[in-house]
């Protein structure tokens, strides 16, 4: 009956602000919704089917775990340091993680094509190891990548900072190496930062259209499948996919936020 | 949990920076076994001292020695230094077991698998049951925390916990930085008394940095009183309050009557302080060798033998008055029966000290209350 212990605003101020705040959590929630429940479960059944449709879906959220297991790797150590050292230009290299988030991803599309391009040094590197970006899947997960990182890296960076660097000093003189404390103390109590940095990342990554596009049309993605059913067949043609879509990204979603919340002590 | 080898600390021409705080050319020894204090107000850098000894800090010049072996460029890891700060910082996401054994599972697992990331957990599990642990826990009285999280326990108990910790691995050296400061009166007295019993059970050598007189008085073997970057002196507690080498530590320790004495029961909550042959009446509950005090404010000066409600009266004879505005500060020797004579330290009004009319070489009479003497 929660709905019936619903607190009184507590004066004219709550009240107002409560319903400009319903206005936007209404314009959020009403077109998820409406495209959700324009769908059967059937027919998203049968759009799961189309084989175009699940490939794209498997690929865009493989691709995106792969783009956050790249940040991993590279940005959790930047994220630390960040967070420990002080250093000139600190401010410019995060400005710099921050940019992508703020270029039209289009932009930044074309820029990681002039760099990562068949003609260009370091695409001839990697396609010297058979590792091709244009219309490849490797080009999806850098585009990813470049346009999401900063979720991951920032999160991490404020919950490595949020850890006493007293407790690594302690753990220091119990006789761990900078190595061990880093693991056994500092990386588990940043771990629900870094959690939430890399469902963020994740799924950032996932919606991608601008990015991606412009470096790998083929293999389709989920929202660039999107983008062609609705150009070539319409609206009714797009719509099962999109509601499909967002099915799982909520229930990926709602899982991972449970799984983290579990985490914490 | 077996005694503990504490080992002699020297620190050589010691030059350390951290931020915009100094220390310049300090040198220190430190006896094995010795409970010495750092006392400085806050901002001394007593901490940063502490960091570096501990070889968390690198120090720009100058050696830091332990048990006659140079450890100035050994990693902290290495040099089995325990240290507790002011909060404690214990690893929230483990247990009081678990933060205890920390040191010794690092200790006992391979080196490969400490590197781990939650490998190392099941070991710390493992180890969390290792007699020792066991032991340490029951030496600081709270075995029944074992399975406890830190943020379940109260800041005294956590004191302990990092006690605890930092002694399971038998350190060399016991670094202490305010340990008792975040703690309430009660608390602080209490776990006072239990480092004490600590140093004297496990025979470690204890650095405890603090900026309270009374603590380094009531604990310390002997006083290092820092102040800007420098030791101003050296020395056991008594020197350091009855000859302080400078202006600073004068003001620092204060214009008080501090003595050291011998506690014993009186009637009821009372207790009788002995020193020299003289018998002092108190309201404490410690007994043994303790320290007390009594404020100039508190003691009386006359002419004439005292009112009889007074618990504390003595004879004694002046021999320094010194003015200080409205007030002054009179300087009264008692002759003690079995010793030196005892300076007391009255304060009196201007206008008091005029209807006294005392001089430098007379005799007065002096009294304070029982409640008025602080035992410590």
């Amino acid at each position: 009956m929660s709905l019936l212990n619903f607190p009184k605003p507590r004066n004219r101020l709550h009240l107002a602000f409560a319903l400009l705040g319903a206005v936007l959590v209404a314009f959020i929630a009403w077109p998820l919704l409406r495209t959700l429940l324009a769908a059967s479960p059937t027919a998203l059944w049968r759009t799961w089917q189309e084989s175009e449709v699940s490939a794209a879906i498997l690929l865009t959220f493989g691709a995106s775990a792969a783009a956050t297991g790249l940040a991993l790797f590279l940005g959790i150590p930047l994220a630390y340091v960040l967070a420990r050292a002080d250093f000139p230009g600190k401010a410019l290299v995060e400005a710099v993680v921050d940019i992508p988030v703020v270029v039209p991803h289009s932009a930044a599309g074309i820029a990681l094509l002039m760099v990562f391009g068949r003609q260009t040094f370091l695409g001839k590197l990697f396609g010297a190891i058979g590792i091709h970006f244009v219309s490849a899947v490797p080009g999806i997960v850098i585009a990813m990548l470049f346009v999401s990182l900063a979720f991951l890296v920032n999160a991490a960076r404020d919950g490595f900072r949020a850890v006493d660097t007293r407790l690594e000093a302690v753990a220091r003189t119990l006789g761990a190496s900078p190595w061990e404390t880093f693991w056994q103390i500092t990386f588990p109590l940043a771990w629900r930062s870094i959690l939430s940095g890399i469902i963020m990342m994740w799924a950032r990554g996932l919606s991608e259209f601008g990015a991606v596009v412009i470096l790998a049309y083929h293999p389709t993605v989920a929202p660039v499948l999107i983008f062609t059913r609705f150009e070539s067949y319409g609206l009714a043609y797009a719509q099962p996919v999109a509601a499909l879509v967002i099915l799982i990204s909520l229930g990926v979603f709602f899982v991972l936020r449970w799984v983290g919340r579990d985490a914490r002590h | 949990m077996r005694g503990i080898d504490g080992q002699s600390l020297r620190l050589e021409h010691l030059s350390v920076q951290a931020g915009n705080f100094r220390l310049s050319d300090l040198t220190l020894e430190v006896a094995a076994g010795e409970y010495f204090i750092l006392l400085g107000p806050t901002g001394a850098g007593k901490t940063v001292l502490l960091e570096t000894i501990a070889g968390l800090h690198q120090p720009r010049a100058g050696r830091v020695l332990l048990g006659g072996e140079d450890v100035t460029a050994a990693p902290p890891e290495t040099r089995r230094v325990g240290v507790v700060y002011q909060h404690h910082a214990l690893f929230p996401h483990m247990t009081v077991a678990e933060n205890v054994a920390f040191g010794l599972t690092l200790q006992r697992q391979p080196r490969w698998r400490r590197a781990l990331p939650w490998l190392g957990r099941a070991a710390l599990r493992r180890e969390a049951h290792h007699p020792e642990v066991a032991a340490a826990l029951e030496m600081l009285h709270i075995a029944y925390l074992a399975e406890r999280f830190p943020t379940h326990l109260s800041g005294g108990e956590r004191q302990r916990v990092a006690l605890a910790r930092a002694l399971v691995i038998r350190p060399r050296l016991l670094l202490l930085d305010e340990p008792l400061s975040a703690l309430d009166p009660q608390h602080r007295e209490v776990l006072r008394s239990e480092l004490r019993r600590l140093h004297a059970e496990l025979g470690t050598t204890v650095v405890h940095v603090t900026h309270d007189f009374e603590e380094a008085v009531a604990l310390g073997d002997r006083i290092a009183v820092l102040h800007a970057g420098r030791v101003e002196q050296v020395g056991p507690p008594e020197a350091v309050f009855r000859r302080p080498a400078s202006r600073f530590v004068a003001e620092f320790v204060g214009m008080r009557n501090i003595f050291a004495a011998e506690a014993e029961p009186g009637n009821g909550r009372a207790a009788v302080l002995r020193l020299g042959g003289l018998a002092v009446a108190a309201v404490a509950a410690q007994r043994g060798a303790v320290h007390f005090a009594v404020r100039p404010e508190d003691i009386v000066l006359a002419r004439h033998a005292l009112d009889s409600s007074l618990r504390n009266v003595f004879q004694g004879r002046v021999t320094e008055i010194e003015r200080r505005g409205a007030l002054a500060y009179v300087t009264v020797a008692v002759p003690a029966p079995a010793g030196e004579p005892l300076p007391f330290v009255a304060a009196v009004t201007t206008p008091s000290l005029e209807n006294l009319d005392l001089r430098v070489g007379e005799s007065v009479w002096l009294g304070f209350k029982a409640s008025a003497v602080h035992v410590f």
